[in-house]
């Protein structure tokens, strides 16, 4: 994972609710076997219109989306998060996120902030020609008229963007104790999926 | 999305840490014509032989074309005594969540953590809030699950349950059988929950036992045991309740782009939908229909395709209407040509395919022309979910059915 610490750039004020997976990827650019090369097709559909607010001149690359309530409902799609990092996104910011999106996009480097929607509209009013600030490290945005707007992120997650840590090295550290567990889950409950015979083995 | 996983694990030279306890279904873009070899997506080929050859290298059995146990992962999995109360189940796809309505804790993921799970056995997660929906009452003639879960989507919201475990409790919950179930905690991911869930009983025991992943002999006894457990306490609280009536529901269709966008199909729409060419205050009951869709993880079981062949026996799909049945499994469909119901579509006019996730979503390939209005048994009706331009009016099996004889929207009552 890329690392994260403070981001500041162009956000695109963009602002609609309930954008669901489908939206941000189409299901026909799915079939790719890679994560690379998605950008292009993201949010194709609204991009058929030549004065979408994406292909903007002066939002090209920005690496800041600012979005309505429930962000990324739909389709678990990981493709979602990787439209957008390809797009240039590192940070979505919008009210509340689906859950699957929130997992996908930081498995991905991409930090979403949850702000309640006064401060987005304050943010959506600002970032029309000015750029904003993320910083991961004091959980603040701010922006260049002195607004400061405090978010909260889990711990672990913050750690890992800050570090850029590879999860499942982490996990498997945790090796004892999960085979541990998996020696009690099989005596308990033998019959799921063949348990007793994995440990055995 | 499983390829792109295994692939990742293969080149972080990983192992899948327990190849026994994962199991691969060709569903997605697989073809559903009769006597099928693959796929009509463009560039899908490359991706099925992706997964099937990821899945050998790890040694992961792979339900394929042409074999018996082949279905909708959602499907196919309760079906097979795969998913058993008190499982911990992860799939990368969103409607994983049907599968709590065996007492199991599943959940949609992604790609990345499908990887994790892989390479370790477990995931991180942020533990979940609890909400119960209390279903007082029983459902009213002709008003099915699919009724139900759009008309708890319209009153809460498509993230009302948004970061919830959400338990479905009450009298019509307890009333239903195991497929209507499966039904109702299919669209918890609608709701923007993690996962939707049913306290394990004597109807979902009786329905598990004997199949073919479920245990036997002394382990069932055991294992049953065990699961007559895993009920919420009584005094147990939740961090959200909810009441509903079942009375109040009446047969749904969406008019909208949200799921939340339903309402009693005898009603008016409530806003104008452009994308959807629906006029706010006029009536839904009536709007003629191009396409008729029955299947999908959500409405693709042996009871949905009874309920639509009771209103489509000895009756016609109207002129013009291209009607579409999709078993949810090779074995639902074989039964389903066991008891006749596939001479009671196909005389009607409905197309008898084969099983897989087929109009559920558009990947490419044969569909329809944009701006076509669909009447459809599936889960969601977002911009494009069926095609570029398609219009989707979600609703249950019956009410596709009736929709796709009178040519219109129409009530299954």
């Amino acid at each position: 994972m890329q690392p994260f610490h403070t981001l500041t750039g162009t956000a695109v004020p963009f602002g609609a609710e309930n954008v669901d997976t489908d939206a941000i990827i189409p299901a026909r650019f799915l079939k790719t076997v890679t994560r690379a090369g998605l950008g292009a097709h993201a949010f194709a559909t609204l991009r058929e219109d030549p004065a979408n607010i994406f292909d903007a001149p002066q939002n090209r690359g920005a690496p800041i989306l600012i979005a309505g309530d429930n962000f990324g409902c739909g389709s678990s799609r990981e493709h979602a998060p990787w439209a957008l990092a390809d797009m240039g996104f590192r940070v979505v910011i919008a009210p509340s996120f689906a859950d699957i999106f929130a997992g996908n996009a930081f498995k991905n480097g991409i930090l979403l902030v949850a702000l309640p929607q006064e401060q987005i509209d304050r943010l959506m009013e600002v970032a029309a020609d000015q750029p904003l600030t993320v910083d991961l490290e004091n959980q603040v945005v701010t922006t260049p008229y002195q607004d400061r707007f405090a978010f909260a992120v889990d711990p672990f997650r913050k750690d890992c963007l800050l570090n850029g840590s590879d999860e499942i090295a982490l996990t498997e550290a945790l090796g004892q104790d999960i085979a541990a567990f998996e020696t009690r889950l099989a005596s308990a409950r033998p019959w799921v999926g063949g348990a007793a015979a994995r440990v055995a083995a | 999305m499983g390829s792109v996983a295994l692939q990742s694990l293969a080149e972080a030279r990983r192992a899948v840490v327990d190849p026994d306890r994962v199991f691969a279904m060709i569903d997605h873009i697989v073809d559903t014509t009769p006597g099928r070899t693959g796929t009509l997506v463009p560039g899908g080929e490359a991706f099925l032989t992706a997964t099937r050859e990821a899945c050998a290298a790890a040694g992961i059995r792979v339900f394929d074309i042409g074999d018996g146990e082949q279905g909708i992962v959602h499907v196919a999995g309760p079906e097979l005594g795969l998913a058993l109360p008190g499982a911990t189940i992860v799939c990368p796809d969103s409607h994983t969540c049907t599968q709590g309505a065996l007492g199991a804790l599943a959940w949609g993921i992604g790609a990345s953590e499908a990887e994790h799970a892989l390479a370790t056995g477990t995931l991180r997660m942020t533990r979940a809030g609890t909400m119960r929906i209390t279903i007082d009452g029983r459902l009213g003639h002709g008003v099915t699950a699919k009724d139900l879960a759009l008309a708890l989507l319209a009153r809460f919201g498509a993230d009302g349950g948004q970061g919830m475990a959400v338990e479905y409790a009450g009298e019509a919950v307890r009333a239903m059988e195991v497929e209507a179930r499966l039904t109702l905690c299919n669209m918890a991911t609608e709701f923007g929950a993690m996962t939707g869930l049913i306290a394990p009983d004597a109807v979902l025991f009786a329905w598990l036992r004997g199949r073919p992943h479920a245990p036997a002999g002394a382990a069932w006894e055991a294992a049953l045991a065990t699961w007559r457990e895993l009920a919420t306490d009584d005094g147990a609280t939740f961090d959200i309740e909810h009441c509903f009536d079942a009375r109040d529901v009446a047969p749904m269709i969406g008019w909208g782009t949200s799921p939340a966008q339903s309402v009693a199909v005898g009603d008016r729409a409530p806003a104008d939908n452009a994308y959807m060419a629906v006029e706010g205050g006029a009536p839904l009951l009536g709007l003629p229909i191009d396409a008729a869709f029955i299947g999908s993880c959500t409405n693709g079981r042996l009871s949905d395709l009874r309920a639509a062949a009771d209103v489509l026996r000895g009756r016609q799909v109207a002129p013009g209407v291209r009607a579409w049945v999709v078993p949810g499994s090779t074995s639902v469909r074989a039964a389903a040509e066991a008891e006749g119901l596939d001479r009671v579509f196909t005389d009607a006019g409905f197309e008898w395919r084969e099983s897989g996730c087929s109009m559920c979503f558009h990947a490419g390939g044969p569909g329809l022309p944009p701006g076509s209005r669909v009447v459809s048994s599936t889960n969601r009706n977002f911009e494009g979910r069926q095609g570029v331009g398609v219009r989707t009016h979600i609703a249950s099996p019956a009410t596709v059915a009736a929709s796709a004889v009178a040519g219109v929207l129409a009530d299954p009552r």
